[in-house]
């Protein structure tokens, strides 16, 4: 019997897959979100559009406020470590989180190195916004890749921009030499064998959801038609008029996102969605984006 | 033989890649006019509470039981053997209950407790077969009619009742499709079940 294995890490994002995975602060979220058919929770102490609010320093969540989100739900639980704090993923781990997300959402704490994924027996999942950022991920032992958006924005446009740049990075591949790989993993600064997989597969090794300014059954639809196998939703949910119903939707458009009838009807009647912001008048260095490297 | 794979959640595109290996030609399966046709069909792993809630919204989940009760031939593997299931032992979620078993949901423990082991599968010859348990359920305990595969440290990982079948596991996760050939051959001894 073998435990932690990349096989058993791996194939817990591919069970997600086609899901939704819900930002959540407490355990009555956590609820509301499992109630919505969410297919995992993200628990952390404010939603990124507080964080981005607040200000300040962002870190894990309180242990305790984790296990009440265990206790309430039945579907796996993930949390957030900051880039680089190997002991705030060291805590999540002995606290049995189902995935860490190695996120930019939070202040990183340390300016070079990620966390050395192949530590743990915890799964990773981390941010990324372009080919070689997910490959330099998976090389440490990501589990799964995210695309970063720009979080707590409710604005869909990073998401695209990040999905449509990786999925055109792997064309790109896919239409090369041999010869030509060595040169490309270079530029992608990725390693060789991985950026070779890649060519060969047409995809990337492990799962990519797509993640950072989902507010609308549609955008998640979309993001899935432009090859996210699933989503993360965070501010989207929790800081619209109707959390329960947004949910449900969303995980509704997801599942049936090809089907245009289905979204229209899920789309209808549903409150307010975030307010959102416009990405330009944030201007560059309130990017949180550009977070890990 | 046209084989169905729910594709409300979670590892059908797997599914589907191991039925294609195995000589089935399948098709994904989201809402009730898209189970017309078929010889059986695939519940995947993924998560059983987000798939029970899609099924209930879609009016899949009393087609599914009407035409499984009907003898169409079912694969549950992990969320698909906990849906099959006539009863869970913690909590309440939408079952098509077909299957007289009663199952514990991520009995192993939590991620940090999944596991890859060989186990014995006599109905698949002496070679042991390599289980991936991802938050894995197994079956607490299993009614008459019900033969049990394969077990685990004690508890009961596989199992066979009629025209269903269930793995705690996921062969879709692995190169080895003796259970998905198994399924097909079983549906084809079986059709037409109508």
């Amino acid at each position: 019997m073998k435990i932690g294995t990349m096989k058993v890490k791996t194939g817990l994002a591919e069970m997600l897959k086609g899901g939704v995975i819900m930002d959540v602060t407490d355990a009555e979220q956590a609820r509301v979100a499992e109630e919505a058919g969410a297919c995992a929770v993200m628990a952390l102490e404010r939603v990124p559009s507080d964080i981005r609010a607040d200000g300040g320093v962002a870190r894990m969540s309180d242990p305790e406020k984790i296990k009440e989100i265990q206790e309430a739900v039945s579907i796996p639980v993930m949390a957030k470590a900051r880039i680089g704090h190997f002991v705030e993923a060291q805590i999540l781990e002995a606290l049995e989180v189902d995935y860490v997300d190695e996120s930019e959402v939070l202040t990183p704490a340390d300016e070079s190195n990620h966390i050395n994924k192949w530590k743990f027996k915890v799964p990773f999942v981390c941010g990324a916004i372009n080919l070689g950022e997910a490959l330099r991920r998976i090389s440490e032992g990501a589990a799964m890749i995210r695309t970063k958006g720009e979080a707590g924005t409710g604005n869909v446009v990073e998401a695209v921009r990040h999905m449509r740049t990786i999925t055109g990075e792997i064309r790109k591949l896919a239409g090369m030499d041999e010869d030509e790989l060595f040169k490309a993993a270079k530029d992608l600064r990725a390693p060789c064998e991985l950026v070779k997989w890649v060519a060969e597969n047409g995809r990337l090794p492990v799962v990519n959801f797509s993640a950072g300014g989902l507010a609308t059954p549609a955008d998640a639809a979309m993001m899935m038609q432009l090859g996210a196998e699933g989503v993360f939703v965070g501010s989207g949910i929790f800081k619209s008029a109707d959390p329960a119903a947004r949910g449900k939707a969303i995980v509704e458009a997801t599942t049936h996102f090809n089907d245009p009838e289905v979204l229209a009807r899920v789309s209808a009647g549903l409150k307010d969605a975030m307010r959102g912001l416009d990405i330009k008048e944030l201007g560059e260095e309130n990017l949180i984006q550009h977070r890990g490297w | 033989m046209l084989i169905g794979v729910l594709a409300l959640q979670g590892a059908f595109r797997e599914h589907r890649r191991a039925l294609a290996k195995a000589g089935a030609a399948a098709r994904e399966v989201r809402l009730p006019a898209e189970l017309e046709g078929l010889d059986a069909l695939v519940i995947p792993g993924g998560e059983s509470t987000t798939i029970g809630k899609l099924m209930v919204s879609y009016h899949l989940l009393e087609s599914v039981r009407e035409l499984a009760a009907a003898g169409l031939p079912v694969f549950g593997t992990c969320a698909g053997l906990v849906m099959l299931a006539r009863e869970v032992v913690e909590g309440e979620q939408p079952l098509l209950g077909l299957m007289d078993i009663r199952v514990r949901r991520n009995a192993f423990g939590r991620q940090v407790r999944s596991f890859e082991a060989d186990l014995d599968l006599p109905l698949l010859g002496k070679e042991p077969f390599h289980g991936v348990f991802i938050r894995a359920p197994w079956i607490e305990s299993a009614g008459p009619g019900v033969e049990v595969l394969a077990e685990y440290q004690g508890h009961a990982v596989a199992a066979r009742q009629d025209n269903l079948l269930v793995t705690a596991f996921h062969p879709e996760l692995t190169e080895d499709l003796r259970l998905h050939r198994q399924f097909i051959g079983m549906a084809a001894s079986l059709t037409p079940w109508r």
